[in-house]
């Protein structure tokens, strides 16, 4: 026996606290015209309902915040609650737009019974900022019908409370609803009660199946079938040793074992492993975990069983096997697509740095960021700042991808900007013209620098449009005046004074970078 | 405990690669001046150790500047370069500016930098990086002694870059020339470049000086600019300050034949 719990997340409730306290409503194109396709709870109490045209809502509530709506994204986010449901049992199914079917049969009782089971359903999708109606049934048709038309009455039993659904739940379309309450059907019960040949006749066999759909009167046809996600079977490989094993070349065998075992699962599924965990479960209840993770998706059991190597080298305690272990768990965490490749049959030769120069970088970059740790490998990509600080971003390596190209400087310049750079910038002591002058000499880790050349300044703004009224002046932070400097010994710096004297009464040096 | 993988050690190069340094007989790299690449037998050789220690503890910025112009000049942009660091020199040194990687003609999108907490963990990655091969340049910065640089390490890096024809750049500040298996050894210091218009300061000058090389010649002194453009050095005019040493020709002629192996 199905008992379907049905719940409605309707799309409205995402959009919680966008905008204040105006109502909320998302609009889309129907013929040409924007019109409403669903609103929040504000406004459905101002009377604004899914269908309006957007003039006419914008009429009678002039703040009503009107959004675009994104369907693709909402079909995204029924699966994604779906997929949150497939805790509670493992058939789940998709009333598409904004209903999900669960059938409880047989698991209700691991909650206590089904009305906790709905509970617990309700109280995870309120995490996921979900307001739900929900409804238990024997049939799914009918948890749907109730949990979309129920008119709150829960206190009759399940066949009264579908016998007294509008006809609207049989889910007709609006012509043959508008002929039955026409006809003085205003219920499900009203329906049920005439013969079936007779509204076959007017309104087809469709509206007969829905009907036995509902009421469960099955007149000889089973209940549709569910159509259910399928579940996703994790990438976890498992072996258990009938002794506790303590050997360490048994281990090194069995761990080379599930990674081919984790190979040929991965190559079936046309996917590569990104992350990799390897469980030790100890005799004794201890349990130590390995974590791994590649720059590239890979199915290269070796490869993977060196980083298993380097990550136990630089393990701060190491492995203890103690009275043995039981058992060892390989678990692939992440896993990117990747197709089969068919190697070169010249044997690449094309590039300088020979064939598989990105497969070699790879591998060394994932060795390096298992040993050192993966924010020690730093790749650095441009930043579209001109305050110098912000103008780079160092992006771990093992994230993979080639990072943007910098823009090539202009020709026949001198460099513009240092090789590196303090951060936090060196206070230096300077003399130097008031207001707007270069220094003459400044005072870097108390040693005197004489100034022979210099170029500036450029001057840097401050990003003002980041403050509230920093387009004020005195509002915004300071400007900055960079000077490039080479001292007499043929060094060269770059200076810059932090505010200018209309700013601040007496604005302070700093030393940012070293040129070559 | 250690789980050793018996058939996987960890520093084994991966396979088929161990005979790809001897295959690619690169030529040195010609640092564009006459006088260096003969005093050099042709320029920088790859597959070797090359030392450069900065002059003063002030002129890091421009020993640093030397190798980064080295590295982008032997690669042409076209291979990866990694640059390993200690931690102590971005506190003391600064961090590392892509712009100003780029402002010296190089791609800094082909190049990965490597942050390490102590010597021995730099050497091991610099060594790792060396025999995968897959880089055309390995820079290591040192800071200081760097005791666990010694005859024994240096040798086995030597070994690795030769195996592999990838060239390795030694950085080192605050440090005293130690004997090391290096092909050549420098001393860098920034020197005055020569002044733009409004008198502002020019191309990136260094002052080389060639502390020791196998089987060659020491003791000489350039003054070098650097000329983003087209990657190569020029000699900087010098009217006065610093005059190079007249050159001597190489006792003997290491372009000919290959080179002695020390050490």
């Amino acid at each position: 026996m199905q008992e379907p719990d049905r719940c409605a997340a309707p799309a409205e409730a995402a959009g919680d606290g966008a905008a204040g306290d105006a109502p909320l409503a998302f609009v889309t194109k129907v013929r040409n015209a924007p019109r409403l396709a669903a609103v929040d709870a504000r406004a459905l109490a101002l009377g604004i309902v899914p269908g309006l045209t957007l003039a006419d809502a914008r009429a009678r509530q002039p703040d009503l915040v009107a959004v675009g709506m994104d369907e693709s994204a909402d079909r995204h986010w029924l699966d994604d609650l779906a997929r949150q449901c497939m805790d509670f049992s493992p058939l789940v199914s998709l009333a598409r737009p904004d209903g999900i079917t669960i059938d409880i049969t047989g698991v209700a009782h691991l909650f206590g019974s089904a009305e906790r089971l709905a509970e617990a359903v309700e109280d995870r999708l309120a995490q996921a900022g979900m307001t739900l109606r929900r409804a238990i049934a024997a049939t799914a048709d009918a948890a749907q019908a109730l949990a979309r038309h129920a008119c709150a009455s829960d206190d009759a039993d399940e066949r009264t409370a579908i016998r007294a659904l509008p006809v609207e739940a049989l889910g007709l379309d609006p012509l043959a609803t508008v002929g039955l309450q026409r006809a003085g059907l205003k219920t499900v019960g009203d329906v049920a009660v005439r013969p079936a040949a007779s509204i076959a006749a007017r309104f087809g066999a469709g509206a007969v199946a829905a009907l036995h759909g509902l009421t469960g009167d099955a007149g000889g046809s089973a209940p549709r079938p569910l159509v259910t996600l399928a579940p996703r079977v994790p990438l976890r490989f498992e072996r258990r040793f009938a002794e506790p094993v303590t050997h360490q070349d048994t281990i090194a065998r069995t761990l080379l074992d599930l990674l081919h075992e984790a190979a040929a699962a991965l190559a079936g599924r046309a996917l590569g492993g990104r992350g990799f965990r390897l469980m030790l479960f100890r005799s004794d209840g201890a349990k130590r975990r390995l974590d791994i993770a590649t720059s590239a998706p890979t199915r290269d059991p070796a490869l993977v069983l060196r980083l298993f190597d380097e990550r136990i080298a630089t393990l701060a305690d190491p492995l203890d096997p103690g009275f043995g272990y039981d058992s060892m768990t390989l678990t692939v965490r992440v896993a990117e697509p990747l197709e089969a490749l068919q190697p070169a049959l010249d044997c690449g030769g094309s590039g300088e740095a020979g064939p598989d120069a990105d497969a070699v970088l790879a591998e060394l970059i994932d060795r390096l960021s298992t040993r050192l740790g993966p924010d020690c490998l730093r790749r650095l990509a441009p930043r579209a700042s001109h305050i110098p600080e912000q103008g780079q971003l160092a992006l771990p390596a093992i994230h993979g991808g080639a990072p943007l190209r910098w823009p090539a400087p202009p020709p026949g310049e001198p460099p513009m900007r240092p090789l590196f750079l303090f951060d936090p910038p060196q206070p230096v002591e300077v003399i130097a013209a008031v207001p707007d002058g270069p220094p003459h000499r400044f005072r870097w880790r108390r040693k005197s620098h004489e100034v022979r050349l210099y170029e500036g300044p450029e001057r840097i703004a401050a990003e003002w449009w980041k403050h509230r009224g920093g387009e004020h002046d005195g509002k915004g932070s300071l400007t900055r005046d960079y000077y490039r400097i080479e001292d007499v010994r043929g060094r060269r710096y770059w200076l810059f004074r932090h505010g200018l004297y209309d700013e601040k009464p007496d604005p302070r040096w700093y030393l940012h970078g070293l040129f070559a | 405990m250690r789980v050793a993988f018996p058939s996987f050690p960890a520093n084994t190069p991966a396979g088929g690669l161990e005979n790809r340094g001897q295959a690619t007989g690169r030529p040195p790299w010609a640092t564009g001046i006459a006088h260096v690449d003969t005093a050099l037998g042709g320029g920088f050789a790859h597959g070797r150790i090359h030392e450069f220690y900065a002059a003063e503890p002030d002129d890091v910025a421009a020993a640093a500047g030397f190798v980064a112009t080295l590295a982008i000049g032997t690669t042409g942009n076209a291979r990866p370069v990694v640059w390993l660091r200690p931690r102590q020199a971005v506190r003391a040194g600064g961090v590392m500016q892509g712009a100003g990687w780029a402002e010296l003609g190089g791609a800094p999108e082909t190049c990965l930098f490597v942050l390490g907490e102590d010597t021995k963990s730099l050497l091991r990655a610099g060594v790792d990086a060396l025999r995968s091969g897959g880089f055309g340049v390995v820079v290591i910065e040192g800071w200081g002694a760097m005791r666990e640089l010694d005859l024994t390490a240096s040798r086995r890096l030597s070994l690795a870059a030769e195996r592999s024809g990838t060239l390795l750049l030694l950085l080192r500040t605050g440090a005293e020339p130690a004997p090391s298996a290096a092909e050549t050894r420098w001393s860098v210091a920034s020197a005055p470049s020569q002044a733009l218009a409004a008198n502002a300061p020019g191309a990136p000058t260094f002052d080389i000086e060639l502390l020791r090389r196998k089987s060659g010649l020491s003791g000489l002194r350039w003054r070098l600019e650097w000329n983003r453009d087209q990657c190569t050095f020029r000699d900087a005019a010098v009217s006065g300050a610093v005059v190079p040493v007249p050159l001597r020709r190489p006792a003997a002629d290491a372009g000919a034949g290959p080179l002695r192996r020390a050490g």
